[in-house]
Formats: C-alpha cells, sequence, structure tokens
C-alpha cells in the first residue's frame, strides 16, 4: 500500500453554507433525501473537503438529483453508468475527491454490472446508495431491492422475486468498506467521515424513507420506539450490544452462524459478545446477512480493511511503463521494419 | 504514385511480359499460420519496394474443426510496381494448404491461374471433410489451372527433422516452407523474416530454427526442383513511389497513432476505455503499450461502462476515446446523447463489421452509416468521419480529435473490418508538418460570471476540469439552460438549445472542401463513394477513363456534417452512382441532403468490391 501520508490532502475550512447552491430542492416535502443531503453537507466542512476539488457523480433516480444541491463539481449522468462515468474521473485526475450517489434502482438493476466492478476494482470513492425499496422518479413500481409481496403498478398481485441486499452484493463483490445508515439517524455524517477516510472504494447503504411511494417501510427499525431493539450499531473495539446493553450478538460455534443473546448486569464477557474488528470479512459477511425480525439491523461501518485501490495501481503501472522512455512522436510513427525510397525508384530501396 | 492500371497475369509468362501487379491468395486451415504468412510475405513485398494492398479473411472461430470448409483462413495480397489501392480482384495465383482451402477458394481464381497444393493433405479424411467425391488433384476438375501439387508436408516434415520436434510441431513449420517457396517465386530476401523468427522465438531457439530451415528447404525447393510446369522465377520492379522513409501499417495501428498524435497535438493526456470486441480490439491492443504518451487504457466491464468511462475521463480534463464495432456502438448510444448534451469531447471509433446483431464478425461491411449520423434518441447531432484506407486511417484519427476539441463534441469515426486488418505500405509523415491545436480550459471566472454554456465563435462551450477553485458547476443530460447550464425545461429553452446543439455541428461544415479524387469537376458521371470502397472505386473509374468514358470519382471523408461545397459539386454531373458495402446508406443521405437522382450499386457479401463489380456499373450506366 502506498503511504498513506503521501494520500493526505490538505485541509480546506469550509461551512455548511459553502456547500449549498442557490438551486431549488426539488424532493417531495418530508423525503429522507434532505436529511441525506444536509448529513453530507455537514460532513464536508468536518473531513476538510475542497469544493473545487470535489466531485459528486449520480445516475438517474431520485436520488441522482443529488449534485445539483451541492456546491461543488457535479455530473448527473445515466441511468446506473454513475460507477463508469466515476472511474474515468478519477482516473483522468486522482487528486479529485469523488462522490457516486445512486439508489437501490439506479446501482442494484440497470447498473449493478458497474456497481460490482467499481467494487472489485476498489476505486477510490465513496458509493452512497439510497436504498428505499422502491422506484420512486417512475412513480413507485417495485426495485429490486422490494421485499416479496410489494405491491405496486407493476405488480398489483404482489412482487414474487426475491430482494437483493446491497451490503451483501457490495462484500461479495469484492469491496472492502461497508457501511450502513439510515436517512435521519444522527450517526451518519460519523458513518460519511469512516467512508470518506477510506483509501479505496467505500460502500454506503443509506436507508431512506420515500414518503410517497413506500412510506416508513423501514419503521421497525427506524422508528423511536423500535430504535432499541432494531438497530446494532456497531464500532470498531466495542462489544456488539443493543436493546440499551441488555442484548448482545455472539457466535453459535455449532451452527457457525451469530446468534442473539441476554447481557446479565452489563456482562456481555460472561455472555460471549463478539467485540467489532472492522478488518474481519467473515463477520462483516454474518452481519449484513442477519435476517431483520429475528436479529436487529445492524448498522455504523461494518466492514473497513483498506488495500491499494485502482487509480494507484494503474498510476503506478503507468509510471512504470513510461520510465526511461521519452515520447517522441516521430520515432513512434517510424517504429517497425521501414525503407527508404530515394528518387531513382528504379534502383530498388534501401534497407 | 504510378499512374498505370494494375492489370495482372499469371506469373509462369514468358519473362518479356512481366506484370505490372499480382495477386497472390494464401489459404488453409485456421490452425495453419496463414496469416502470419501473408504478414510476413507482405513484409518482404515491401522491403522489395512493391506497392501493395492486403486482404485478411479469416473464420469467426478461434480454431474450428480441422479441415472443414468454414475453417479455411485466407490472405490475399495484391502487389507490384504500380500503384495498388485494392487487394485485387482475382489471384494470379492460390496457394492451397488442404482441399477445404482449394474448394472455397478456386473459383475466384483467375482461368490459367496456378495452384500451388500440399498433396500430403489430399487424404480421404480431408477430402470427405472439404465435401468432394474425388480427388481435384487428380480427376481432371482443375484443368482450366495450372496446377503445381506436391508434398509440401512430407517435404517440410524432411527439412525439420534434424530438429527433433513432434510430428505435430514439426507439420506446424509447413507455412514457413511455403513462404520460402513464394519468395522463391518472387525473388524476395529470406533475412528479414530469419530475422524475425529469431526474435518471435527467441526463447525457444530450436523452434526458430526450424522454422527457418523450412523456410530455406521451400526457397531452396523452387531453385532446384524439376517442377511439373513451368515457374519461372519472377522479379517485379518496385513500384514508382514518392521519396522517403517508409513502413508498413494496418488500419488498427494506423488509428491508435494517429489518437496519440492527436491527443499530443492537443497537448492532451489520453484515455481510452474500450471493452474486447472483433475487429476493433487491436486498438486497445496497441494503445496499452504506449504509457510514455500519457496514455491510459481501461479495459471496461462492458461497452456502456466503455464509453462512460471515457466521457468521464474528458469531463475531468484528458481527451476520452471509446472503440467499438456494430453492436458495441449499439450499446454505446445513450451515452453518446451524455456527451452530446454535456458538451464534452469524445472520439468514438468503430471498426464497422457485417450486421445486424452478431452478424458477421470477421466480415467487412459500411453499413453502420445510419447508426453513426442518425442512430440517437433526441435530436442528437454528431460529426462523423470515416477513413478510406489503413494510412488514411491515421490522417482521420487526429481530424476526429481536432474536431471532437475545438467544437467540444463527440466524434465518430468509422473504418471496417478490412481497413482494421488490412496492411499497406505508409510513408512515414514527418509530425512536424501537422499543426497543433492545443486544449484550452477555463481557469477562472470570466467577464460576467461563471456561464459553463457559453460559446465562442464556433458556437462551442467553455471547457472546465474538475479541481479548478471558484469554477463549481454541475452538469448532466438534463435539457440546460441557455449560457447558465441550469436544468431548464422550458420549450422557449429547449427550442434554443436544439437549434445550438445542431448549429454548431453543422459549422463544422464551413471550410470543409470536397474535392474530386479522380476526373473533372463536372460531367457525365460521378462515383461517389465513403470509406474502404476506395481501392475499388479509383480503379474501376481509372480503367472506365481509359476507355474514354466521362466518370470522375469523388470520395467523402466528412460523412457528417458534408462539405460545404458538395452539393454544388455534385449539380455538375448528370448522373451519380453510389457503391456501397451497405443497402444504399449514403444514398439516402445525399438524397436527402441534395435531392440528387444518386443510384446505388450494392454488395452485401462481407467481401469488398472488385473493381469488375464497379467497372460494369458505371459501363451500364454511361451506356
Amino acid at each position: 500500500m502506498t503511504d498513506i501520508a503521501t494520500l493526505t490532502k490538505p485541509r480546506v475550512e469550509t461551512t455548511i453554507k459553502d456547500w449549498e447552491t442557490d438551486q431549488e430542492v426539488r424532493w417531495c416535502p418530508g423525503c429522507g433525501d434532505y436529511a441525506i443531503l444536509k448529513a453530507v453537507q455537514r460532513t464536508l466542512p468536518m473531513v476538510g473537503a475542497d469544493p473545487a476539488n470535489t466531485v459528486f457523480v449520480s445516475g438517474i433516480g431520485c436520488s441522482s438529483r443529488f449534485p445539483y444541491y451541492v456546491e461543488s463539481y457535479g455530473f448527473h449522468t445515466i441511468h446506473g453508468r454513475a460507477p463508469a462515468v466515476a472511474t474515468g474521473v478519477k482516473l483522468a485526475n486522482p487528486d479529485l475527491d469523488v462522490w457516486i450517489i445512486t439508489g437501490d434502482g439506479d446501482g442494484l438493476s440497470i447498473g449493478g454490472n458497474h456497481t460490482m466492478h467499481v467494487l472489485r476494482r476498489n476505486l477510490d470513492c465513496q458509493i452512497l446508495l439510497f436504498n428505499n425499496e422502491i422506484y420512486g422518479l417512475t412513480k413507485g413500481q417495485y426495485s429490486p431491492t422490494s421485499r416479496a409481496g410489494t405491491r405496486s403498478p407493476s405488480t398489483p398481485f404482489g412482487s414474487v422475486d426475491y430482494p437483493a441486499r446491497p451490503a451483501a452484493f457490495a462484500l461479495g463483490s469484492g469491496a472492502h468498506f461497508i457501511a450502513r445508515a439510515y436517512d435521519v439517524s444522527k450517526q451518519l455524517p460519523e458513518v460519511l467521515t469512516a467512508a470518506y477516510n477510506h483509501k479505496g472504494a467505500a460502500f454506503v447503504e443509506i436507508f431512506q424513507n420515500c414518503i410517497v411511494y413506500n412510506k416508513d417501510v423501514f419503521a421497525d427499525f427506524t422508528e423511536k420506539k423500535n430504535a432499541d431493539e432494531g438497530q446494532l450499531w456497531v464500532e470498531h473495539g466495542k462489544p456488539m450490544l443493543f436493546a440499551k446493553g441488555t442484548k448482545g450478538i455472539a457466535l453459535d460455534r455449532e451452527a457457525l452462524a451469530l446468534k442473539v443473546v441476554d447481557v446479565v448486569d452489563g456482562d456481555w464477557q460472561a455472555a460471549d459478545v463478539i467485540v467489532h474488528d472492522v478488518a474481519n470479512r467473515s463477520v462483516a459477511h454474518m452481519l449484513v446477512e442477519m435476517p431483520f425480525g429475528a436479529f436487529p439491523m445492524a448498522l455504523g461501518v461494518i466492514y473497513d480493511d483498506p488495500a491499494t485501490s485502482f487509480e494507484q495501481a494503474v498510476v503506478a503501472q503507468n509510471e512504470q511503463g513510461a520510465r526511461g522512455k521519452a515520447p517522441d512522436l516521430q520515432k513512434l510513427v517510424s517504429q517497425g521494419q521501414t525503407w527508404t525510397v530515394k528518387a531513382d525508384a528504379e534502383k530498388g530501396p534501401e534497407l | 504514385m504510378a499512374s498505370a492500371a494494375s492489370t495482372s497475369t499469371v506469373p509462369h509468362a514468358t519473362p518479356d511480359t512481366t506484370p505490372e501487379a499480382v495477386v497472390v491468395r494464401f489459404a488453409g486451415d485456421s490452425g495453419d499460420g496463414m496469416q502470419l504468412t501473408g504478414g510476413q510475405f507482405t513484409l518482404s513485398t515491401a522491403l522489395a519496394g512493391n506497392d501493395l494492398a492486403t486482404f485478411p479473411d479469416f473464420p469467426a472461430e478461434i480454431r474450428a474443426p480441422q479441415g472443414t470448409l468454414f475453417g479455411v483462413s485466407a490472405f490475399q495480397i495484391n502487389f507490384g510496381s504500380s500503384d495498388i489501392t485494392t487487394a485485387g480482384d482475382a489471384p494470379d495465383i492460390l496457394i492451397a494448404m488442404n482441399p477445404a482451402a482449394l474448394k472455397t477458394n478456386v473459383s475466384d481464381l483467375k482461368a490459367g491461374g496456378l495452384i500451388i497444393a500440399d498433396t500430403g493433405e489430399f487424404g480421404e479424411r480431408n477430402l470427405i471433410k472439404a465435401k468432394y467425391e474425388s480427388n481435384p488433384l487428380e480427376d481432371g476438375s482443375l484443368a482450366r489451372w495450372q496446377v503445381l501439387a506436391f508434398d509440401i508436408s512430407a517435404l517440410t516434415l524432411e527439412s525439420v527433422k534434424p530438429f527433433g520436434l513432434g510430428n505435430k510441431e514439426a507439420l506446424r513449420c509447413k507455412n514457413m516452407w511455403t513462404l520460402g517457396l513464394a519468395l522463391w517465386l518472387f525473388d524476395r530476401e529470406r533475412q528479414p523474416i530469419v530475422d524475425w523468427l529469431k526474435a518471435k522465438f527467441a526463447k525457444a531457439p530450436e523452434i526458430a530454427e526450424a522454422n527457418i530451415a523450412a523456410l530455406n528447404a521451400g526457397h531452396a525447393y523452387g531453385e532446384t526442383a524439376e517442377l511439373a510446369v513451368p515457374v519461372k522465377q519472377l522479379h517485379l520492379p518496385p513500384a514508382a513511389v514518392a521519396e522517403g522513409l517508409y513502413r508498413t501499417v494496418t488500419g488498427a495501428e494506423a488509428i491508435s497513432l494517429g489518437l496519440v498524435a492527436g491527443a499530443q497535438l492537443a497537448e492532451l493526456p489520453m484515455f481510452f476505455g474500450g471493452y474486447p470486441i472483433t475487429p476493433a480490439s487491436a486498438i486497445l491492443h496497441h494503445l496499452s503499450r504506449l504509457k510514455e504518451y500519457g496514455v491510459t487504457t481501461f479495459q471496461a466491464e462492458d461497452e456502456i461502462a466503455a464509453i462512460a468511462s471515457a466521457i468521464g475521463a474528458s469531463y475531468a480534463g484528458s481527451l476520452g476515446v471509446t472503440s467499438s464495432s456494430g453492436p458495441g456502438i449499439a450499446l454505446k448510444g445513450e451515452a453518446m446523447g451524455l456527451a452530446i448534451m454535456t458538451e464534452l469531447p469524445l472520439v468514438i471509433v468503430n471498426s464497422q463489421r457485417g450486421g445486424p446483431s452478431t452478424g458477421l464478425p470477421t466480415k467487412t461491411e459500411q453499413s453502420d452509416l445510419y447508426q453513426a449520423v442518425y442512430g440517437r434518441n433526441g435530436d442528437a447531432p454528431m460529426p462523423v468521419i470515416a477513413a478510406r484506407s489503413p494510412t488514411d486511417a491515421f490522417d482521420c484519427a487526429i481530424e476526429a480529435c481536432r474536431i471532437a476539441i475545438q467544437y467540444m463534441t463527440p466524434v465518430m469515426l468509422l473504418t471496417d473490418g478490412y481497413i482494421a486488418n488490412a496492411a499497406e505500405p505508409w510513408r512515414v509523415p514527418d509530425m512536424a508538418d501537422y499543426a497543433k491545436f492545443p486544449a484550452s480550459f477555463l481557469s477562472e471566472v470570466p467577464e460576467g460570471g461563471l456561464k459553463p454554456y457559453a460559446r465562442d465563435a464556433k458556437l462551442a462551450r467553455p471547457w472546465i476540469k474538475p479541481g479548478t477553485p471558484g469554477l463549481m458547476h454541475r452538469i448532466g443530460g438534463i435539457e440546460k439552460e441557455v449560457n447558465t447550464g441550469h436544468l431548464n425545461y422550458s420549450p422557449a429553452n429547449h427550442q434554443a438549445m436544439t437549434e445550438l446543439r445542431r448549429d454548431k455541428i453543422l459549422g463544422i461544415a464551413r471550410g470543409l472542401h470536397q474535392d474530386v479524387a479522380l476526373g473533372e469537376t463536372h460531367g457525365k458521371l460521378a462515383v461517389v463513394g465513403w470509406g474502404s470502397t476506395f481501392g475499388p472505386i479509383h480503379q474501376a473509374v481509372r480503367r472506365a477513363r481509359r476507355k474514354g468514358l466521362d466518370v470522375a470519382h469523388i470520395h467523402i471523408r466528412h460523412i457528417w456534417p458534408l462539405p460545404e461545397n458538395l452539393g454544388e459539386l455534385l449539380g455538375n454531373y448528370e448522373q451519380i452512382l453510389i457503391p456501397e458495402m451497405n443497402t444504399g446508406q449514403l444514398k439516402t443521405v445525399l438524397r436527402d441532403q441534395y435531392l440528387v437522382d444518386a443510384k446505388s450499386l450494392n454488395k452485401i457479401s462481407g467481401q469488398p468490391f472488385r473493381i469488375a463489380e464497379i467497372e460494369a456499373a458505371i459501363e451500364g450506366m454511361l451506356a
């Protein structure tokens, strides 16, 4: 890995206001996107990001309008292709901070292929996938993350296919950073900061409430009354506790699976509760696969284990390939076996 | 270049009738190394100072079942002392490495032409595979031609015996034995091939030595054997060509070099996003080695990602380039619209192949003209340039880069499978002759404020790189407001922006002048072509003019927008004939643009036009 110190960019002092554009925000009143936008605008000054050096790249969908509302460089591209455009941006100028904004339809349906490849290549960028389990902009059809049985204009009798699980998909694609949060969670800026500080592709699934077409679909864990039992915020080096510390996650060694255990008097060690290690890929797989209901929803930074990023590798290879060679167009076009023709062609060419 | 036409005669004629040009076709199994043999024979021909053109024709299958008709791979070369512009109509000599190669190629051979066949491969099994009921070498069915049949397989095995290769490996040297014979036949130097073999098999010297032995044995066989028909060694004098340094170049190489030159002339790094597809992959291969020229290549996960990444790179200040063939170009369509809407420079190379759908991956066709000019949703104008030959592709690639940068637009460069694979001698250009066109980026807020969609005299918008302080702005595929670039759906704005995009592209025509490639600027008939039909059209018009016919050849490089004077020029002729390897696509465009009564001559067989086919059409129209 390249020395982290050489990657650190100078901090730029900004405020939330510096990240707001003069454009009228056009999401439905009460949409979860507003909260995510605020959280991002709050995060950027925290991490010392430079507006001139920041690029938001999005696809198509409600979430993908996002770049218009952030005072930085922004590129609202075409449906599903933001990761591919972002790859070109970052390879052309590795110094840029690249954020990809996508949704469940954009990133996992039409653009699933690109999401997979940007993750396996480990392009240095932040990927925020707004998951609202519905197609909002096209007026409410079920999406690849909609739960089986979702009734929508295109599935009036209920959807029959199994949903994709974004975080599990990302991890399976080879991501080195996986985090989860929801639109109005107060920890969102913290999660975004961790994503920003991760060198490589940082995948953040953000559960987002579509109040028009899929209202309160995440209420089982986001609503205040359900938060304690429904949310497991994991933190590196801390035991996996929830329900105000009365329950925890432990390993069922027989079944090689996770289980919920009761914690009595705060003695989590006695209950064998797992201490979260962000570099443990196996446990990360189990956390993103935990079925909600029997288990709480795992939130926070689930996995963070950096590796050489794609653009670093490309730049290194380009430099190595060019080393010691001076570009000379005339030489380039004159390559291969050549011969010279003199004015008196009858004598034949000179080799 | 010399002006004499290429009328070929067979090489076993008496020495006092030395022909100006000869067409040789090597044909064998796809595993027989015919493309390699042809390539090396091309090199030796170029080194002998002959002008030449080649036509590689190979199956889509990498290793088709041995000995089958569909597994035949062929390489044709036309070379001589005169100006050669096509791979030749009918071969004078056919070298057939097995019955299938003979069967699929012999009907093209000129009457009286020479067949060289390997009897060692004409056993019963291979005859059955080639669907021969009896051995054509023995049953008199080849009486129209001269036949020279001997056991090349056995002679090869004998020549490589000292190197202790296995039977299979030893037989692989057959192509070098055959090449040796061909070199003798045309009085060629063996040394360049020997050098090449040594370099190619540097890690396996015994293989190199075996191949060299086979090459020498083939050559010696020609020199010493008493051949059954009187073959006389033939020396074609060098073609009279312009002074200078020469090399051979394929279209794929020339495009790669032209793209690099274009980016260098623009003083930009180049980003190439590609996805493997026949016959366009060679461009990706060439460019991936040229790191010292500021070239970044990216093999994307699909065609869409290839173009999308190139757009992203252009947005970030590189010259974005992508390349594909018809089916891949179709996939890139939506992204082209994005590049048009966001007005970013981009070069899209389409190496056309037979279509629709998967079509004929390894065969040539020029049927993507509609796709290039019209094939996007919305009013989405885009410049289109077509290369006429492998060497022309170099200048066309530079031209595509220039237009893309100066007009802030995607540009499509059309070539085809024939141009991509074919080789021809190239007079190495003096790069000092090419004018630079440095790209400029907006670096600070201009007077009157930042307007990402303001226009210059060419109607181009400013190129603004992310990373530039103070110029933050947002772009995207949604309709832009005039000047500001903000989202704007209003009717008047869309009308204005659509017209702006149209006028910007049409403005490129100013200063584009269409000249006449051969003949007068007025007359009875103009034969109008584009792309790789240049050679056969040119020769056909030349022959017709020799017969006294009033015909001219016009070849269009700028397909969209068309050159400013083209309409007027076409109006100067009584009739217009447009030969195309499609069902009449340029014809439709020209009829639409100029209301001219253009007639089509179509060939959609996956093979280039023959000179005679166009000549007959000219004579028909002027009869």
